[in-house]
């Protein structure tokens, strides 16, 4: 069977249901963020939004969970899975390049000039006589008060050796597939699980301190919109990773996937990859240096 | 046979092109040469790059069109097999590189000349705002504000029956020139209080933005005495397209006159004191003048507003209600609006006349003055909080 | 048992009416969608740009106010590139290359629907905001800050529907590289794909790269707007020209993700209509690889006034400049293409012949623009309206008008109306430089863009551009009336339609049936639009 000419589905049911949630979600979130008159329904319109996307999402993945097990996918289907999962990763790499690329060009541009180096010399004269460029800053306005950072060598360092052994671990869940271990497979993906909400829970416990501790938030000038903006997007990345990889722990105890075909399995593990490297950059750049 | 029927038609094209592209040339406008020696060289450059992009055009457009008329099936023209040509790639990629080499060469010559802006004999800082200019004369202390002409604002109304051709320099005029002596090495320096604006004189050559909280340097030196127009060239809202620049070169002599004037008329066109108490008349009077510079463009001179982005003031709640809450709305803006702090713009004098005058124009009858006194606090405190955090950022 | 397994439900009824086309997986459907939805969007777009011709018909405000004008020209922008351009290429992408590289469908059917049904949403939203209060944007479509930022109630739905349309266009990109890279047939080697599949391939992959950049701008823009941060406010430590830096890290390639395939449709017309093989296939290929490299490299060049760095506009302009060197190969190739050919001038060649002369003009202006100095003068005026019009609309619009004429008989299985498709092509080109040629002049003169009203000394140059626009938006309804002639009826195509034309998407009947290529055919040189022998 693994042969066979290309599975072309009909009638996809799923899409049109998905562009309704977001369009939905969509317009509720503009609305709530809007205030005002109508933005009471925009919470629910969200709401509904989401439901529907998440609805669809279980369903499209019941088709294809489906169909695969049925063994209606050959290699070909299986290799434009794996080309579509890769080219999904780049773009969401260069999502995040949008914000490092921001990160860097305030540090090394913005900053400066704002503190007169360079080209900067009359914007501070004139503007912000006295500013000096500093990092961490939170601007010649001292945009948000007084803040302190958070050290790298302490929660974040912990986060980093957790997703460092989640990714540790999900390599020998997908030893133990390979070798069709049940058992040590449901293991491995569980203890992954397990590291990924530790390190939400750790982040959400630095972010509460951050608020509530060191004054430092999301209109913490420069230094706390790149802080947030770029921990913040991976976290809710991480979150994401962590429900896949949930389901995929799941579908390990349903006796799904097979050592020859297991392409939900890896494109998890591909993305958790993603993820954890995405953070190793996040550790060194937004936190070391 | 074929290669010399293929040189005589292809000659014919280039000549025939060549006349079409010089009809098309001449029958337009260009570039102004300008008054200063910027203004020349780049429009040199400009010349020069487009009599080099216009003869590739000419060439490859005569190469296709003989090729359209010999090698028609109509014709008899049977297609010939080749399908690559190895010298031919590399000729057609080295000479494009080596025709580029020769414009940049210049470019970069003049580009390095212009953002060399040392050794300036005048310092004019210039501010954007929505929808004037602010010039400020940092060596001679005058400050002035700079807006579109009464008659071109007039004529620009949707409906008005006043006929731009009626009006002299329409949208090119401003109710106050920036004044400069020729001859002069000026520095200009660029910023903006709100959104980004930008600057440009196309007689002096060169255009540059003015961004807010980022200043941004350009020098210039004319030569000619003369009135010199231009316009606001980054959209900047509603009325970018009703910012004009006007600049005025006079001689030196005539320039340190211009000088005097200002700063010797502005103290006997002072209503008394800067923090005097005025009259109900005086208020009202000055009021007018300062809301038609700068409220109007959003508020209308009849206080009617454009709805719903730019609330109309006649009637308005907070302009016949609490005095307090008007002036700080006046003084500090509301962020992310358009709606601008003018307390970083304007004096307490002007702020007083204006919220006077709104407060008793358009049917707003409530008989409140407010004096500038009452907005020296608020100025005060959004001077301060400004003050602390430059000092704060200095630490 | 290929044939079995390839349709599993393929005996189920097909369903009619709007549920075949919400629920439809197969690519010449969606093809027709993308290209029915980006038709609706020209219109819209284009009576947009009929409003700002109206209003700069003369000088003086006559009919719209300001605010209204800028919301006009973003608007006009946005549909024009993300509803019509964008959608238009992506239509043809789904019709012709399966069939181009002998694939059953593309690789990611159900996501293919997804992609294109995103679509009318995001637009949905788009154009709904012409309907708020507040209006629609009006900062251009470039949205710099702080100016976008005091748009009304509609802002937060301009990025949301812009988000709409990165998903879209990524996922849609996505399939196009997936069905490229993995469903060829036997014998299809990459060297022998057709130059629109390769010029398609190189173009997905700046847009997967790109759009997700476009969708980190508008984010920030998002949360300066409305959750306190300040990633574009000096005050805090940023700078409102980093917007500029990350918008057209996205722009250029942008603009080069609209010409891309434009190229790929010519290079498949000339030689067919020359009955030659496509000069220099190779250097082709090679030379759309380093335009999309080096658009990644040139974004500056649209900022040059921002008051950069002397080093950075050095290195940005002669970036830039570089980029005249692969373009022009391609000219070049095809000129020699059509040299000793054997030409005919069916409506399709002469769009193609358009193409290359007026993209060609606009590309050198191009060039002019690249030259620091010279574009602190034509920065942000007429030249540069005049610059993209030629290359996007002349060139973009112009190569889709010959792909539509080139493939319809294969879509529709009849001939358009040759006349009538004459006629269109003669008074669009006239009309189009009518319209586009004299904004140089004004813009060489000291015309400010983005202005609904302008000092007299712009009057006839402006008159005469209105004119223009009004003759080529008529003519644009010929096209449509031609469309659906050819759609109705017609004389019969056979299924090689062309004489000279050579590739896969020739061997199968016209109409091409719902199905193709199910089992995949065998690929030498002998079916190849493009054999490059070497000399
Ligand atoms: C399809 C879209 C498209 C394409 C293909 C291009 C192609 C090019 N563009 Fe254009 N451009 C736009 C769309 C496009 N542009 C848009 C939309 C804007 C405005 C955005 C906005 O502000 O809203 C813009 C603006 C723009 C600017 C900014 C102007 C300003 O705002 O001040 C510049 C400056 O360098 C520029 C340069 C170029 C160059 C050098 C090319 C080159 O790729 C051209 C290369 C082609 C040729 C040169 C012709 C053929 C070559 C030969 C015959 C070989 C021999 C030639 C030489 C040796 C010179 N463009
Ligand atoms: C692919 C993109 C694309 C396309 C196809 C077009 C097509 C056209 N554009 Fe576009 N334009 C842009 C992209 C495009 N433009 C961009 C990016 C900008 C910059 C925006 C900014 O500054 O932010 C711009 C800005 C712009 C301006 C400058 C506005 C300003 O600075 O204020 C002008 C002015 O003339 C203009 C005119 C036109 C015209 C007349 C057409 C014509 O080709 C349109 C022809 C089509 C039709 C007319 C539709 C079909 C027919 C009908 C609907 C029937 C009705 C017809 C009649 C009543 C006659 N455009
Ligand atoms: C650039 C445009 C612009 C200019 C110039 C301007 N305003 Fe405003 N003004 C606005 C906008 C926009 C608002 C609405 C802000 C909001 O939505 O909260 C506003 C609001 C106000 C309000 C509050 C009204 C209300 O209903 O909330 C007052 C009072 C006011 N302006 C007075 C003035 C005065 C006095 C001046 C001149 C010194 C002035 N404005 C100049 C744009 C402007
Ligand atoms: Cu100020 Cu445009
Ligand atoms: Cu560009």
């Amino acid at each position: 069977m693994a042969q066979g000419s290309y599975y072309v589905p009909h009638q996809a049911k799923w899409p049109i249901v998905g562009s309704i949630g977001l369009f939905l979600m969509v317009s509720g979130f503009a609305n709530w963020m809007n205030g005002g008159n109508t933005a009471g329904i925009g919470p629910w319109m969200a709401a509904a939004g989401a439901a529907t996307v998440i609805l669809m999402m279980f369903g499209w993945f019941a088709d294809v969970i489906r169909e695969s097990e049925r063994g209606l996918y050959n290699t070909k289907v299986d290799a434009s899975f794996r080309q579509g999962m890769i080219w999904f990763i780049f773009s969401e790499v260069m999502f995040f390049a949008a914000f490092f690329g921001a990160l860097f060009y305030a540090r090394m541009f913005a900053v400066p000039w704002l503190g007169g180096v360079g080209t900067g010399a009359m914007t501070n004269e004139l503007l912000y006589p006295g500013f000096q460029a500093t990092w961490p800053t939170n601007g010649p306005a001292n945009v948000g008060g007084e803040f302190q950072t958070v050290p790298a060598f302490d929660v974040p360092l912990l986060n980093t050796l957790i997703l460092l052994t989640s990714g540790w671990t999900i390599t020998m869940a997908h030893w133990a597939l390979k070798k069709m271990k049940r058992g040590a497979l449901v293991f491995w993906m569980l203890a992954t699980v397990a590291l990924g909400a530790l390190f939400l829970f750790y982040q959400v416990e630095e972010y509460i301190h951050a608020y509530q501790d060191l004054g430092l938030t999301l209109g913490s000038g420069i230094y706390g919109s790149t802080f947030f903006m770029l921990t913040g997007f991976h976290g809710m990345h991480v979150t994401v990773g962590t429900i896949m990889l949930l389901v995929i722990a799941f579908r390990c105890m349903a006796g799904h996937f097979r050592p020859d075909h297991h392409f939900g399995f890896e494109a998890v593990a591909w993305y958790w990859h993603f993820v954890d490297v995405v953070w190793l950059a996040l550790f060194l750049f937004v936190y070391v240096v | 046979m074929k290669r010399t029927n293929e040189m005589i038609v292809g000659l014919a094209m280039v000549a025939v092109i060549t006349v079409i592209t010089w009809g098309v040339f001449a029958v337009g406008d260009n570039m102004t040469a300008g008054v200063t020696p910027f203004s020349r060289d780049v429009y040199q450059l400009h010349m020069i790059v487009l009599g080099i992009v216009t003869v590739i055009g000419i060439l490859v457009f005569a190469a296709m069109f003989t090729s359209i008329y010999l090698h028609r099936k109509s014709r008899g023209a049977e297609a010939a097999k080749f399908t690559h040509s190895t010298r031919a790639e590399i000729i057609w990629t080295v000479i494009p590189i080596l025709i580029l080499v020769a414009m940049a060469i210049p470019a970069t010559r003049v580009l390095i000349d212009m953002e060399d802006t040392s050794g300036a004999e005048m310092n004019i800082k210039v501010t954007g705002y929505q929808w004037l200019w602010q010039y400020e004369y940092l060596e001679d202390g005058i400050s002035f504000y700079s807006a579109l002409d009464r008659d071109s604002n007039a004529a620009r109304q949707i409906g008005s029956d006043i006929s731009p051709r009626e009006v002299d320099n329409y949208l090119l005029e401003v109710d106050k020139r920036m004044v400069v002596p020729t001859n002069t090495r000026i520095r200009v320096l660029l910023t903006s209080g709100d959104v980004i604006h930008s600057w440009w004189v196309p007689d002096l050559g060169w255009k540059r933005d003015a961004i807010p909280g980022m200043v941004n340097e350009a020098w210039t030196l004319i030569e000619e005495p003369g009135v010199y127009r231009g316009q606001c060239a980054e959209l900047c809202g509603k009325d970018h397209g009703f910012m004009p620049v006007v600049v005025e070169a006079v001689s030196p002599e005539d320039y340190r006159a211009w000088v005097a004037e200002q700063t010797g008329g502005q103290q006997t066109a002072e209503v008394g004191q800067p923090l005097d108490e005025m009259d109900r008349d005086t208020l009202m009077a000055h009021g007018e003048d300062i809301y038609d510079a700068h409220c109007a463009a959003c508020h209308r001179e009849d206080g009617s507003g454009m709805q719903p982005a730019f609330p109309a003031l006649a009637g308005n709640a907070v302009v016949t209600g609490d005095v307090s809450q008007h002036i700080d709305v006046v003084v500090n803006g509301r962020p992310g609006t358009a709606m601008a702090a003018f307390g970083q713009r304007l004096e307490a004098r002007d702020i007083a006349a204006a919220l006077t005058y709104t407060r008793n124009a358009f049917g707003n009858e409530t008989g409140d003055l407010v004096q500038p006194a009452d907005v020296v606090p608020l100025i005060d405190a959004q001077l301060d909080e400004r003050l602390v955090s430059a000092d704060r950022a200095a630490n | 048992m290929t044939d079995t397994t390839a349709h599993i439900d393929d005996h189920h009824a097909q369903p009619k009416g709007l549920a075949r086309w919400l629920f439809t997986t197969n690519h010449k459907e969606i093809g027709t969608l993308y290209l029915v939805f980006s038709l609706a969007m020209f219109i819209v777009g284009g009576a947009m740009a009929m409003v700002i011709r109206a209003e700069l018909f003369q000088p003086g405000l006559q009919l719209v106010n300001p605010e209204f004008f800028n919301q006009m020209t973003t608007m006009h922008a946005l549909v024009m590139i993300f509803g019509a351009v964008m959608p238009a290429f992506v239509g043809l992408a789904n019709w012709m290359i399966p069939m181009m590289v002998g694939a059953p469908d593309m690789a990611l059917p159900r996501m293919n629907n997804w992609s294109f049904w995103i679509l009318p949403f995001a637009f949905l939203i788009l154009l709904s905001t012409l309907f708020m209060p507040s209006g629609a944007p009006a900062s251009g479509w470039t949205l710099y800050p702080p100016l976008s930022l005091q748009g009304g109630n509609s802002f937060a739905f301009v990025i949301f529907a812009i988000h709409l349309m990165g998903i879209s266009s990524i996922m849609g990109a996505i399939n196009i590289i997936a069905t490229i890279l993995n469903m060829r047939a036997p014998g299809m080697t990459l060297l022998r794909m057709p130059l629109f599949v390769w010029t398609w391939l190189i173009t997905a992959f700046l847009l997967i790269a790109v759009m997700p950049v476009l969708a980190g701008a508008v984010t920030m823009l998002l949360t300066d707007r409305f959750f306190d941060t300040s990633f574009f406010n000096a005050a805090g430590g940023g700078d409102p020209v980093m917007y500029q830096h990350i918008f057209w890290f996205f722009g250029h390639p942008e603009v080069y993700i609209m010409i891309l395939p434009a190229f790929g449709i010519i290079s498949e017309i000339i030689p067919t209509f020359s009955r030659k093989r496509l000069f220099g296939y190779t250097s082709m290929v090679y030379a759309t690889a380093s335009i999309a490299f080096l658009s990644f490299i040139v974004w500056a060049h649209h900022m040059f006034t921002v008051g950069m760095p002397l080093g950075a506009s050095l290195f940005f302009m002669y970036a830039t400049m570089v980029i005249a060197v692969p373009t022009g190969i391609k000219i070049f190739n095809w000129v020699s293409t059509m040299w000793r050919g054997s030409m005919t001038f069916e409506t399709p060649m002469l769009f193609a012949i358009a193409f290359v002369i007026l993209f060609t003009i606009g590309g050198l202006s191009g060039v002019m623009l690249a030259i620091v100095p010279a574009d602190f003068q034509y920065h942000d005026t007429y030249f540069v309206v005049a610059h993209f019009h030629y290359v996007l609309v002349t060139g973009a619009v112009f190569a889709i008008m010959a792909a539509a004429y080139y493939w319809m008989p294969k879509w529709t299985g009849h001939m358009y109306d040759e006349r009538l498709g004459k006629i269109h092509f003669w008074w669009s080109t006239i009309s189009v430089n009518v319209l586009f040629f004299p904004q140089h002049y004004l813009g060489l003169a000291g015309m400010p863009r983005r202005i609904p009203d302008y000092s007299v000394q712009f009057a006839e140059f402006n008159l005469i551009s209105s004119i223009g626009g009004f003759a080529f938006g008529l003519a644009q309804l010929l096209f449509v009336w031609i469309v659906i002639k050819c759609v109705r009826g017609g004389e019969k195509a056979t299924a090689g339609v062309w004489e000279g034309a050579h590739g896969l998407e020739w061997t199968v009947p016209s109409p091409a049936p719902l199905h193709t290529f199910d089992t995949p055919p065998q690929v030498d040189d002998s079916v190849t639009a493009h054999k490059d022998q070497l000399a």
